[in-house]
């Protein structure tokens, strides 16, 4: 296995509303920032993650490569799942040896189209889809399996809020307080808000890591699992598949000092905690997580960048990330990073 | 001047015209089919377990299904819900209504779908449901419009009609307040005085025969504020006392007004207020209420 890391991130100011870019004019900032941060302009691979539907348009993703500037040719791909994926692709891109850096990228507006309606397009279409069933609605059924405190969901709301306040790329949310359910149990400020936003993150191998930058966050470990999409053939109330895949990246061989998880509703938190097991000490999400900002197949990468930036900035020694994908956490990558 | 065409916009729809047509395969096929004759079906696993809805594949094992379909439910037993307070546009239902996993009856699995229960508060876990279905059915998952609760409670109209007349001595008695005067009886035996008036000494069981006029000034024993409004009064917060009438032994009951209900208190003094004599009929109703004299109170 060939120690690969990441050596540079960089993000967009996140905006609960449509500001104007396009999604080209969105990721340009980031991929000058990483290119920047690495004097890097040409890398062996490329690979995005984004959604067509979130532009409601084939193929959109294509028109990002603008921003890239793939000429001559450039090797690239793109997967149609948060760019947390694009860089488990391009992480086994690497591992063939040949080339040495790679750039993954992903982006999303989810403030042009109706995201709750949206995501009822990646359901089961013939059980499921037509039944109308919302991302807030099945996110909700699995809070009501959980049976979380309601005390303890304010609480993971106001202090994801709070550190999402502090920190520049997210938006700046009041503390919860006193709304009615949208889909009871869930309160509107146990839902991740509405965010149009980027993110980039550069991959290199072995000795080009080290040129690069000062303290790679080499990836340890890195693992995906998925399980059942119906959602009355699992145990909504725990995710076997975050647990397994966890272990498969070994979170628990080391203390972890920064966890980032893809939390997107307030007891999606708890689940994941006890799914990696994570010691008490550990700070999670120190960024505000996607409850402070969730940039739609962005936000998942963001994750990865948040918990490797520890890494790279000198304050932390092991970090571990999460994305998911998937109603309900059906499908989950863990990726531990260490100084 | 130039509009800032950065933020014009314009409506953008991505739709398939007449819908995305997709085969089925035969195991979801078979469940659609049997919807559509109103029934529900699952598959068995080699393990022996019964997918609903089924799926081509077990998900525990990854191997296929057997053929063998079972029918279950019709009804089902919820394990857990959501409720929807406000509907989307793309919702089943137009009200608020929960959306649910159903374990039916004979199955393994549980299925999403809608339960109609009108309120939040008829849901719970282990509630007991069963397929509303739709009229005109084509094998679709909304071929069922929705899960309702199975009858648990019945609602029973009780109504009959009576005449009723109100008896010699409260009679009597309204006759007198016809008259603006409050009739009571003094009982010959023990000597107690009685107000409204009565035929007989509900202590001595004897018959009464002397009849007395009481005036319409007396002391309030005891009383209660009420907050809820009553059609016999004219106000929320609204007064109701024992109002012992000068020269009575016993207490009756009236409203208290004319003064604010914090002020009330027990030893106040109070007299009747009577509507004109005009518009008097035999009822109570020609009390408004008892108000205070200004006397000093009372020693109870």
């Amino acid at each position: 296995m060939r120690d690969i890391a990441v050596v540079a991130f960089a993000q967009t100011r996140h905006s609960a509303v449509d500001e104007g870019p396009s999604e080209p004019e969105l990721i340009l900032p980031a991929l000058d920032e990483v290119r920047a941060k690495t004097g890097l302009r040409r890398f062996g691979f490329t690979c995005s993650g984004s959604c067509d539907y979130l532009a409601g348009a084939p193929f959109s993703f294509v028109s990002a490569l603008d921003a890239l500037g793939a000429w001559p040719p450039i090797s690239e791909s793109h997967v149609e799942m948060d760019a947390a994926w694009a860089l488990y692709e391009a992480w086994v891109r690497l591992q063939h040896g040949d080339v040495d850096s790679a750039l993954v990228y992903g982006f999303g507006k989810s403030s042009q189209g109706d995201l709750r309606e949206i995501m009822t397009l990646q359901l089961d279409p013939y059980y499921l889809a037509p039944l109308g069933l919302d991302q807030v609605s099945f996110a909700a059924l699995q809070a009501r399996a959980v049976g979380a405190d309601r005390a303890a969901l304010d609480e993971i709301v106001r202090r994801s809020r709070r550190d999402g306040r502090a920190n520049p790329h997210a938006l700046d949310l009041p503390d919860p307080e006193g709304e009615e359910p949208e889909v009871d149990p869930l309160r509107p400020y146990d839902i991740a808000p509405i965010t149009d936003g980027a993110a980039a993150v550069v991959l290199a191998a072995g000795d080009l890591a080290r040129e690069l930058c000062e303290n790679p966050a080499w990836i340890r470990g890195i693992a995906h699992r998925i399980e059942p999409h119906y959602l009355g053939m699992r145990n909504l109330a725990r995710s076997t598949s975050a647990a397994d895949a966890a272990r498969a990246a070994g979170v628990g061989k080391g203390h972890v000092d920064v966890a980032e998880l893809h939390a997107q509703f307030s007891h999606e938190e708890i689940i994941l905690r006890e799914a990696l097991e994570l010691p008490e000490g550990t700070a999670v999400n120190p960024s505000g997580g996607p409850l402070a900002a969730n940039p739609v197949m962005a936000t998942g990468l963001i994750r990865i960048g948040e918990a490797a930036q520890r890494i790279l900035d000198g304050t932390a020694g092991r970090t571990v990330a999460h994305a998911a994908s998937g109603p309900c956490l059906q499908h989950n990558l863990v990726t531990v990073m260490e100084a | 001047m130039t509009p800032d065409v950065r933020h014009t916009q314009a409506e953008h729809v991505l739709e398939f015209p007449g819908g995305y047509t997709r085969t089925t395969g035969p195991v979801i096929g078979r469940f659609l089919t049997e919807l559509r004759d109103g029934r529900l079906v699952g598959v068995r696993t080699a393990a022996g377990r019964t997918l609903v809805p089924p799926l081509e594949y077990d998900p525990e094992t990854g191997d296929a299904v057997t053929g063998e379909f079972v029918e279950v439910g019709p009804a089902g037993t919820v394990e857990s819900w959501a409720w929807v307070r406000a509907p989307r546009k793309g919702h089943p239902l137009d009200r608020p209504f929960a959306w649910a996993l159903i374990r039916l009856d004979g199955a393994d699995t549980s299925l999403v779908h809608v339960v109609d229960a009108g309120d939040v508060k008829a849901m719970r876990p282990g509630l007991r449901v069963r397929p509303r279905w739709r009229a005109g059915r084509t094998g679709h998952i909304t071929d069922i419009e929705s899960f309702v609760p199975e009858v648990a409670r019945i609602v029973s109209e009780v109504r009959t009609e009576y005449r009723v007349k109100p008896g010699l001595a409260l009679a009597r008695f309204l006759e007198g307040i016809a008259a603006g005067v409050f009739v009571g009886c003094r009982c010959g035996s023990c000597g107690k005085v009685y107000v409204p008036y009565r035929l007989s000494c509900p202590e001595c069981g004897v018959a009464i025969t002397e009849e007395v006029g009481l005036p319409d000034t007396g002391t309030i024993t005891t009383f209660a504020i009420n907050n809820l409004p009553d059609p016999r009064a004219p106000e929320v917060p609204f007064v109701s006392a024992y109002i012992l009438l000068d020269g009575s032994d016993t207490p009756m009951i009236a409203l208290v007004g004319g003064v604010p209900a914090h002020e009330v208190r027990q030893g106040m003094r109070v007299r009747a207020v009577w509507v004109p004599a005009e518009e008097r009929t035999p009822s109570m109703s020609n009390i408004k209420w008892f108000a205070p004299t200004g006397e000093p109170d009372a020693e109870l």
